[in-house]
């Protein structure tokens, strides 16, 4: 195994309450300090994959039944949420689900739930160079601070606990395009100065694939394609179905109705 | 005047020792949306600890204090740990139920152990701790019920407001899987919730037995007046279980003084009914914070 694989998915397949199957044998893997980007459009199983790295899938009455997950090393398939998390595994759910009744200072707190007792001065200070917004609405609750506001919240939330991995869910659900292009700048950013390794599960194909190293595509619970983000961004198909880049307002021809049964593949 | 002035010193004095009582139930239904029926029996069981420390085993009464508080702060763990943990992920309603099958088997067991007597604590507050207010003397057992109370709930006020663990506490309470994801130890919370119910709960019990006695029965009910209190302060509130228990017991006193001692009873219940009528969250109660 090469040394700067931090996780790694092994033929995975995962169901609910025993007859649901969302995921059906997915293998993937995430090098340590990369942009993993994991592309498809509602239900291909993302949301379900970054769970399973999580533990969150127990919660749900959800189960990886075959496969293994590798993390530095260590299998984490059978672990729960509460380990999971002190392993520096942080999942940052889809929906921007703040401790609306918390300010949002305290929200940031909840952060240093697995090193409780450390000090966490340092980690605040850093989460507010971040997201600089958050600074003016520290006291405010959570409840009521805008949308922007609180996708920043939640990843702040999650930076507080210092971790490896980040799996963030869809952080550009609902946000205006200039808000989507800062979130993904501040990713960027966190990558490449605290050298934290992110996994980013995005219905916002471009944007996802202009930030990341690497890029999955799933479908049906399965992977479809894989390759380097770049050489993904030229590939006719993700190109025609996820960035609607390709050419459009050509003549039809055979070959676009060939494309559509592609197509239905896809979606 | 003077009538309505120990009125109001002796309503305040039960106001304080109900939000006491009330905080424990508080605690419970805030971290795991557990309504505990079990509630006025866990009262009864602190004030037997006490009992059994300072009368049996006539301990100083310092140390049999505290060592209700450790008591009872480990019977509440035990009990999340035996009867409760077995049933999370079950649908609350079983939940609920099994308060009520324990609130039946705690009273058996202290039947069992002390029979249905009234007991009494040994004479220990000191007479010096009454002060003198103008014509208006305020006794012993009331001072102590004031220090206690407002001492726990300032103590607990404060730990959920500034304590780390206190926060994480709020967080399950307002976010159960967002609390889970950020690796917030969630049954170790519920865990924690029900020590400390059990708690402040054996506080208000020793209380309630220094001014009335011992006697399970005569506890066990005071267990249903918290329903009264939280429901009119807001069943997630803390505060409002602070400003519902000294209502309650104003309302309660002041009937009994200037009307009849025997709807004294009756008051709290009075003001439920019309509480669910006119504000079901209660006073402080959380109407959802909803961004438009």
């Amino acid at each position: 195994m090469e040394d700067n694989i931090l996780l790694q998915l092994n033929n995975i397949s995962v169901i609910y309450s025993d007859v649901i199957q969302v995921l059906k044998g997915v293998s993937l893997v995430v090098r340590k300090k990369q942009i993993v980007s994991l592309l498809g459009s509602n239900g291909a199983g993302k949301t379900t994959t970054l769970k399973a790295i999580s533990g969150l899938l127990k919660p749900e009455n959800g189960k990886v039944t075959e496969g293994n997950i590798v993390y530095e090393g260590h299998g984490i398939h059978n672990s729960s949420p509460e380990q999971i998390t002190r392993l520096g595994i942080i999942q940052v759910m889809e929906g921007r689900q703040p401790f609306k009744l918390l300010t949002v200072e305290e929200n940031l707190r909840v952060g240093t739930a697995t090193r409780w007792g450390k000090p966490y001065k340092k980690d605040l200070e850093l989460v507010y160079h971040y997201f600089q917004p958050l600074v003016a609405r520290k006291h405010r609750l959570a409840g009521f601070c805008s949308g922007g506001e609180l996708q920043m919240l939640v990843m702040g939330r999650a930076l507080m606990a210092q971790p490896k991995l980040l799996l963030l869910d869809e952080p550009s659900l609902g946000l205006a395009p200039f808000l989507v292009r800062e979130i993904f700048e501040i990713v960027k950013r966190i990558n490449e100065e605290q050298a934290t390794t992110i996994m980013l599960v995005e219905q916002n194909a471009n944007m996802a694939l202009q930030i990341a190293h690497y890029g999955y595509v799933m479908e049906n619970g399965k992977i479809m394609m894989e390759d380097e983000a770049n050489r993904l961004r030229e590939n006719p198909d993700v190109k025609e179905f996820y960035l609607g880049t390709a050419s459009s307002g050509a003549l039809k021809s055979y070959k676009d109705v060939k494309a559509y049964k592609r197509r239905k593949r896809w979606l | 005047m003077e009538f309505f002035f120990q009125l109001l010193i002796q309503g305040l004095s039960v106001g304080f020792l109900y939000a006491l009582a009330a905080l424990g139930f508080v605690m419970i239904f805030k971290s795991s949306s557990v309504l505990n029926f079990a509630h006025g029996d866990l009262l009864a069981m602190g004030a037997f600890f006490f009992l059994v420390f300072s009368l049996w085993w006539k301990l100083p009464i310092p140390i049999a204090f505290l060592m209700t508080l450790v008591g009872s702060f480990a019977m509440g763990f035990i009990i999340e740990r035996l009867f409760l943990r077995p049933l999370i992920g079950e649908s609350l309603i079983l939940v609920i139920m099994l308060t009520v099958g324990l609130a039946s088997m705690f009273k058996g067991l202290m039947l069992f152990i002390f029979g249905g007597n009234l007991f009494a604590y040994p004479e220990f507050l000191p007479q010096n701790l009454s002060i003198q207010l103008g014509n208006i003397l305020i006794p012993p057992v009331y001072m102590a019920t004031f220090i206690i109370s407002i001492l726990f709930l300032l103590l607990f006020g404060l730990f959920f407001k500034y304590s780390s663990q206190g926060i994480y506490m709020r967080s399950v309470a307002d976010n159960q899987s967002a609390a889970l994801s950020l690796g917030v130890h969630v049954r170790r919370v519920f865990a924690l919730s029900w020590a400390i119910a059990a708690l402040v709960c054996a506080m208000s019990g020793i209380i309630l037995g220094i001014i009335s006695g011992v006697n399970v029965h005569s506890i066990s009910i005071i267990g249903l007046k918290v329903f009264p209190v939280v429901i009119l302060g807001g069943l997630e509130s803390i505060g409002g279980a602070i400003i519902g228990g000294i209502i309650i017991g104003l309302l309660e006193t002041f009937t009994g003084g200037y009307i009849s001692t025997s709807l004294r009873e009756v008051v709290p219940y009075i003001v439920l009914v019309l509480i669910l009528l006119v504000k079901p969250y209660g006073l402080f109660g959380l109407v959802e914070i909803e961004r438009v």
